[in-house]
């Protein structure tokens, strides 16, 4: 729970500003191009299928992962340097199930949550750029917004999330919890944590995309 | 070794390396149940690697070691679980884990093996802490706790489980005289009391002579003298004299 906490619950502020924040300067970008092609009333529709099929999950895992995954790098990079780990061994404590496996598992469960937040944040700031843009009224910005949205363009790219945080979970676990340079690795581990975790996390995007399509072929556009 | 006089613990011509350094070379020895050895050498002369060792954080290259009847280098990891369990170590730094307080560093290995209910947890937290003066600090988070604060919550937690092997790397590093003198009676005590083996790391050779029955010298990953500080004082080896000598500078 305490990992959950971590991983989630604090990850919310940071995760809920930048959907925010992106949703709205989407919704400047496109409104300018759609306005030229007098469809400005696809934006909720545009903004939806953007954020809910890509933009919510990979931004969601490429913020976790400098977040949480340089977190987890750090902190378990520091027990080792500090004995901790040691510590808990000595004590005839299992320290990989003790250590690791409820950081993989919070970040397993957290990332589909918070991109859940990312996506509703991403629609928010597009909303109050169009609210101030055009003065829509919610209930048809949400109207349109899901006209054209499927539980396949949802459930999917939602779930595949999970893949992003196993896979910072382990990645970061992994440059913690091996690190034997003291001080020293307590700064690699994190940076190499952040740093191949999203190569990953980019990489597996790409291979989840062709499953999904493979696997729901009406959710290819 | 067999039967009543089994030592409680055995090195039995045992080489460690770390990469091209040779840090111990062929060291035997054998410590009796219920006595304090002291380990003195020179800085970076494997003393600390032999505790480790002993409580399998690290695998020798050759040679065998006993914890009483096991013998720890063939174990799995049940098996040194097992025998992790009659050992208490309590780290340079303590180690303590930064993230929970005091009682829940001590009610952690608790919780986790054994049965105990939740009100004999918290009777045996209180009474550990009292044995070692910090009854009153058990809320504290470690990074709040003073030097010798930090030691002695380190000697509790090896002490939470009444191990019948104590293990104290350095256990009077860093601290002043008295608090150094209070650590040290504190593992007389455990010894006297409890009859638990100590095997300490030490520099401060005023408190080895308090606390120790056996010293063994170490100089470049060689065990040059092993015995009474008597015998140590009479040891062919000038590094192991000098070691032991309390007027050495």
């Amino acid at each position: 729970m305490r990992q959950i906490a971590e991983v989630g619950y604090r990850s919310l502020p940071l995760i809920i500003a930048s959907g925010l924040a992106l949703g709205t300067v989407m919704t400047l970008h496109t409104r300018s191009t759609l306005v030229t092609f007098g469809a400005s009333s696809m934006i909720p529709t545009v903004q939806a299928l953007a954020f809910f099929l890509e933009i919510g999950p990979l931004v969601a895992g490429l913020l976790l992962a400098g977040r949480v995954g340089s977190g987890i790098g750090a902190v378990l990079a520091n027990m080792r340097a500090s004995e901790q780990i040691d510590g808990i061994e000595s004590l005839s404590i299992d320290s990989f199930k003790f250590l690791v496996v409820p950081r993989v598992v919070a970040c397993v469960l957290a990332l589909p949550l918070l991109t859940l937040f990312m996506d509703f944040s991403g629609l928010l700031g597009g909303y109050l750029s169009e609210f101030f843009s055009s003065h829509i009224s919610f209930d048809l910005y949400i109207a349109r917004a899901f006209s054209e949205l499927k539980w396949s363009n949802f459930i999917a790219p939602t779930l595949k999330t999970a893949v992003f945080g196993f896979i910072i979970g382990v990645v970061s676990s992994f440059f913690g919890y091996t690190t034997n340079e003291g001080a020293q690795g307590v700064g690699k581990a994190a940076t190499n944590s952040v740093v191949v975790s999203s190569l990953l996390i980019i990489l597996a995007d790409v291979i989840l995309i062709k499953l999904i399509f493979f696997v729901f072929p009406e959710s290819a556009l | 070794m067999t039967g009543e006089t089994r030592p409680a613990v055995v090195f039995e011509h045992v080489s460690k390396a770390f990469g091209p350094k040779q840090v111990l070379r062929d060291i035997s020895f054998a410590v009796p149940a219920g006595r304090a050895l002291c380990i003195l050498g020179r800085s970076g002369t494997g003393k600390s690697v032999t505790l480790k060792l002993l409580m399998s954080l690290i695998k020798p290259d050759q040679g065998k070691i006993w914890v009483e009847e096991d013998e720890i280098t063939r174990l799995n990891e049940s098996g040194l679980s097992r025998v992790r369990r009659k050992m208490g170590f309590l780290f340079q730094d303590a180690a303590l884990f930064d993230s929970l307080t005091l009682y829940e560093n001590l009610a952690l290995p608790l919780h986790r093996l054994t049965t105990k209910s939740q009100d004999e947890i918290d009777a045996t937290v209180d009474r550990v802490l009292g044995q070692v003066g910090l009854a009153s600090d058990k809320q504290k988070m470690p990074a709040s706790l003073s030097g010798g604060m930090r030691k002695r919550a380190g000697l509790a937690r090896a002490l939470v489980l009444e191990p019948k092997i104590l293990l104290a790397d350095e256990p009077s590093s860093g601290l002043d005289r008295i608090t150094a003198a209070e650590i040290d009676e504190l593992l007389i005590l455990q010894k006297t009391q409890r009859q638990t083996t100590v095997l300490v790391v030490t520099h401060d050779v005023h408190g080895a002579r308090t606390v120790g029955d056996l010293f063994a010298v170490f100089d470049k990953g060689d065990l040059v003298a092993f015995g009474t500080a008597a015998e140590i004082e009479r040891s062919e080896s000038e590094t192991a004299r000098k070691l032991i000598s309390e007027h050495c500078p």
